[in-house]
């Protein structure tokens, strides 16, 4: 269902003026231009008219001493892409810290016997010292790899996940890899995904994406029977069980569902990844290189999809269906049909309790977009969106989502995000960790976007009745209502609706 | 189909229905590649066995689950403990996101710092216009009072020199000439977020003191906590004490209100924290007291070049590591102790005499910072409590030969091991192979308690899974009082669980205890 909205331009643009003038001008002109309001969609996209049109810079350096939200390369490849690869062991090669803030806080949901074949929710670090800096870490390196191969001999292969010292004082990892790979006869992949690499966890995920297509595919002798309807799902990392709740509907729909990268992924699915027929692709950000790459080299199509509420699920559904023909189609629309009565029920329960409420989002990959028609699903409307680390090509698939004058920020600092979100007082704001509590105590509620706020799935049918329940109970909490003292003058009205 | 509008279940138990079970066995046959289900199960209970546990603490280059974080996040931490102060970490800016990330995690508050963000041309240039932009931009957008510059790996890698570039950008009118800018370099790869928290304080010390006068003023006292998620509880209910007694004191480094802000309809970006005027004199105190020792041994040594006394405790927990604090502070400030605080430690020691049966003989793991280990190993032992394995994967040889000292002094430590060094991997070991009762730590605990068994309590930072405990004290006798009823909880949760399998166990299922 397409909610009809439009936002206020005037205000947003107003809102954009007012928080550069705080800025040093040096400062205010580059900021300048990574906030905007979206306007009339006129270019056609890929499939079909834009709605609006965002017309940001992105994809640059942040600018220095401004509280940036985004994070580093490092985290773009361990973090997210490599992380969740749940049989091999991923060294977080470097001081403690990295290894230590990212153990266990992306909820990348896997099953497995953790320490002995799986090893997602581990911080395996080499711990460098002052005299690995200083004599380098390769010698470290080559008995970190023998003591995991005793202690961990299940595991499939590993990873060396470079901090910032390792570009820095020139060690030679991949060599380590290759050597050891022989004498071990394992994938060891070395990847040069040191933080300072390029301005956020973008790079990281390219570069990332570049060590499977070097390190990994060609590798080995691929043994595995194909069949007609053999797909990979790209990008989905399975946050609170994400690709679960979405496997289960490309099944019903008669799909076969070989790798899935990388939530609860093996090895060997991304080995036999280009024996597919198909890529499907969710957090476009993050993984379209390797999609590329298997569409130049094997062949293989890629599809973008969006299983964030019903319509954009109902209409993912077609759009992959159509590209297997009838008999799936059919069956497409049986699943589609299934689960009609789940959606109906959700939303005539959540409808009247969201209904207009606004909404601003600061995420990053492929939410800040994704999520915008969830929301619209069960009447609220977006009023600000922004990526963390998002490229031109984000934004330009952003217009098929946002509504004219929605405020857009990229790589928004938290003086600005805190500024727009003081002004416009949104009902909801979905954002990280960090932005979080800031939000809370102004009396606004706030769903994490990363995470899901320790809650989810997301994805799929089974995901937006948790969706649509989890944005009621935080925006219909009792406790918002209760910020001003009695004896003070009252500032908020009240919003809370009782629980059912 | 397991979903309905009626009853929405998220992935606990959505995941454990029918159709999402067999979705997942089918994967994992048909496209994991998995290893048979018996060499798995033969793998997993060799981690258990004495051999494993030989070749596991013989490792001398892997770390796995290590209890520590870096330098840098110590010196964020203890930056928020300054009034209207700015953390400004030069280097990567992915770190900084990390160390936010960790103390909002834990203390479900904001945490505020900025990144140089410094990139690959400043990896080769070095990042001096990173320093002069970004303290511009800092001061212009966040109004500090203070901004405290400490360092990621990266920056101390390529050698900036801080000193220098604060220099430069201040005569570059980056911030005014006479705005404080104290700094420390923190390298990640040299000790741990309690040598960051060292240095960051004594960063702020020297900038404030160097080249001073310092004038005696008799009995009053410095106090410098040292890095504690439970600083919110821990803090205040130290300056309750101090004032009872009448002490004339100031916290150096004080996050406790930081971290506690109210939700009362505004963001407060700063709020609490020692006041500059009261770093400024702090020189003349007659005494600095560090609350840490391993916290905080380059400051106190600075404190000493002033020929201030100094002191330093363990994380003053339980009956006579509170006695000690209390006393070392009478004794310099001049002050009685005063009968209320007296009542308060008759209290604890009534609460311990009721539990004592529940307590003696109970054996433990304990892990963490080097003095939290001590603490609670000292007050462990004060219940009758028996330490078996004493764990800090930052603790140095100097702590493990006060921690033998402690456990000597002792019946109850008899049987106990100290490993320093060592992380939560060789911990998982030493839980299958010497098993205790309970296990005390933080929130990473909880995977040891998953494999091994031995349940968990939490008490030391980070804990992430479970809330507001850092808002309640463990120092002092009311801290102890708390400690002695977590602990407490813990064992009755257990027999309780244990003893309430209806005709079967429920024979001491006591409504009594």
């Amino acid at each position: 269902m397409s909610l009809d909205y439009e936002n206020d331009s005037a205000l947003h643009k107003e809102l954009i003026t007012q928080v550069l003038s705080h800025y040093p001008n040096k400062a205010a002109k580059r900021r300048q231009k990574h906030l905007s309001v979206a306007s009339d969609g006129e270019e056609v996209g890929e499939e079909g008219q834009a709605i609006s049109e965002c017309d940001v810079k992105s994809n640059i350096k942040s600018i220095p001493g401004v509280m940036t939200i985004r994070g580093c390369a490092y985290a773009g490849s361990k973090g997210v892409v490599w992380g969740p690869v749940k049989d091999m062991v991923h060294v977080s090669h470097g001081p403690v810290g990295c290894g230590q803030y990212s153990w266990s806080q992306r909820r990348n949901y896997y099953v497995g016997t953790t320490g002995v074949d799986t090893f997602v929710t581990m911080q395996f670090t080499s711990d460098f010292q002052e005299k690995d800096i200083v004599f380098g870490g390769d010698k470290k390196l080559e008995k970190i790899i023998d003591e995991i191969e005793e202690l961990f001999p299940l595991s499939k292969g590993l990873t060396i996940q470079s901090e910032c010292p390792i570009g820095l004082i020139g060690d030679d990892i991949e060599a380590v890899s290759r050597k050891k790979a022989k004498e071990y006869e394992k994938t060891i992949v070395p990847v040069r995904c040191e933080g300072f690499r390029g301005v956020s966890q973008s790079l990281g995920h390219h570069i990332a994406n570049d060590a499977i297509r070097d390190w990994v595919f060609g590798n080995a002798e691929v043994e595995f029977e194909t069949g007609a309807y053999d797909v990979n799902v790209v990008g989905d990392y399975n946050i609170g069980g994400d690709a679960w709740a979405s496997r289960i509907l490309l099944e019903e729909m008669g799909l076969r569902v070989v790798g899935n990268w990388s939530g609860d992924a093996t090895l060997a699915e991304v080995e036999r990844a280009p024996k597919a027929k198909l890529n499907l692709i969710h957090c476009y950000r993050s993984m379209n290189y390797i999609c590329r790459h298997m569409e130049e080299k094997y062949g293989i199509p890629w599809m973008e999809y969006n299983f964030f509420g019903p319509s954009q699920i109902e209409a993912s559904l077609r759009k992959i269906a159509k590209h297997f023909g009838p008999a799936i189609e059919e069956r497409a629309e049986r699943v589609i049909a299934k689960y009609q009565r789940l959606v109906d029920d959700v939303v005539d329960k959540y409808w009247p309790r969201l209904q207009g409420k606004r909404v601003m989002l600061y995420v990053g990959g492929l939410r800040p977009r994704h999520v915008v028609t969830a929301y619209e699903d069960l009447g609220m409307q977006i009023v600000g969106t922004g990526y963390e680390f998002a490229h031109n090509d984000d934004y330009q698939r952003t217009g098929h989502y946002v509504k004219k004058g929605t405020l857009i920020y990229d790589d928004a600092t938290s003086y600005e995000l805190d500024k727009f979100i003081e002004r416009i007082r949104p009902d909801l704001v979905g954002s990280g960790i960090k932005e979080k509590y800031p939000v809370q105590k102004m009396g606004i509620p706030f769903r994490q976007m990363h995470s899901w706020d320790y809650s989810g799935p997301y994805h799929g049918y089974d995901g937006f009745a948790i969706f649509a329940r989890d944005m009621d109970l935080a925006i219909n909490n009792p406790v918002w209502d209760l910020y001003d003292a009695p004896w003070k003058k009252v500032t908020a009205p009240a919003s809370a609706v009782a629980a059912e | 189909m397991p979903q309905s509008a009626e009853k929405i279940l998220d992935h606990a138990p959505l995941f454990r229905e029918p159709e999402y079970r067999k979705m997942l066995a089918e994967k994992k046959l048909n496209f994991e590649c998995p290893h048979s289900d018996q060499i798995v199960t033969d793998q997993g209970e060799y981690t258990k066995t004495w051999e494993y546990r030989e070749k596991n603490l013989a490792r001398e280059a892997l770390v796995v689950n290590p209890a520590k974080a870096c330098q840098p996040l110590g010196a964020v931490f203890a930056a928020a403990g300054f009034e209207r102060t700015m953390s400004f970490v030069h280097g990567s800016q992915g770190c900084v996101a990390y160390y936010r990330s960790h103390l909002s995690r834990h203390f479900k508050e904001p945490s505020s710092a900025v990144s140089s963000s410094m990139t690959e041309d400043a990896a080769v240039f070095g990042g001096l216009k990173n320093m002069v932009d970004g303290l511009a931009n800092t001061y212009a957008l966040y109004d500090p009072k203070m901004i405290a510059v400490s360092t990621t790996c990266m920056a101390e890698v390529i050698g900036d020199d801080l000193h220098g570039f604060i220099e430069n950008a201040k005569s570059e009118g980056s911030v005014p000439p006479d705005f404080d800018v104290p700094f420390a370099h923190t390298p990640a790869f040299v000790g741990s977020h309690v040598d960051g928290y060292d240095a960051m304080v004594k960063g702020i010390l020297e900038h404030f003191w160097k080249g001073k006068e310092r004038t005696e003023a008799a009995g009053t006292i410095n106090i410098i906590p040292g890095f504690d998620g439970f600083c919110v509880g821990n803090n205040r209910e130290l300056k309750r004490l101090l004032n009872l007694m009448g002490v004339s004191y100031t916290f150096i480094q004080d996050a406790s209100d930081q971290f506690d802000t109210p939700s009362d309809g505004e963001f407060r970006m700063y709020d609490g924290g020692t006041k500059i005027k009261d770093v400024r004199a702090a020189l003349n105190a007659e005494a600095t007291l560090s609350l840490q020792h391993y916290n905080t041994r380059k400051t106190l040594e600075y404190c000493q070049e002033f020929e201030q006394a100094t002191a330093s405790f363990h994380y003053p927990l339980g009956v006579k590591a509170t006695d000690e604090f209390l006393m070392k502070v009478s004794e310099i400030s001049g002050k009685e102790i005063p009968e209320t605080i007296r009542l308060e430690r008759g209290r604890l020691i009534d609460a311990m005499a009721d539990s004592q049966s529940w307590l003696h003989g109970k054996k433990y793991a304990i892990y963490g910072d080097p003095d939290f280990v001590y603490a609670v190993a000292r007050f462990i032992m004060e219940t009758g409590g028996e330490p078996i394995h004493c764990l800090a994967t930052n603790g140095t040889t100097a702590w493990e030969a006060e921690m033998k000292e402690l456990l000597a002094s002792s019946p109850f430590g008899k049987d106990a091991q100290v490993w320093p060094g060592k992380d939560l991997w060789a911990m998982r070991s030493l839980l299958f192979t010497e098993p205790v009762d309970l296990l005390i730590g933080n929130s990473y605990g909880k995977y040891l308690e998953r494999d091994a068994g031995t349940p968990l309590v939490r008490l030391m930072f980070p804990i992430f899974d479970r809330h507001h405990h850092h808002r309640f004290p463990l120092m002092g006798y009311q801290g102890g009082l708390r400690v002695l009823t977590t602990i407490l909880d813990k064992i009755f949760d257990k027999l309780d669980r244990e003893s309430m399998q209806l005709g079967v166990t429920d024979y001491s299922y006591d409504l009594t205890r």
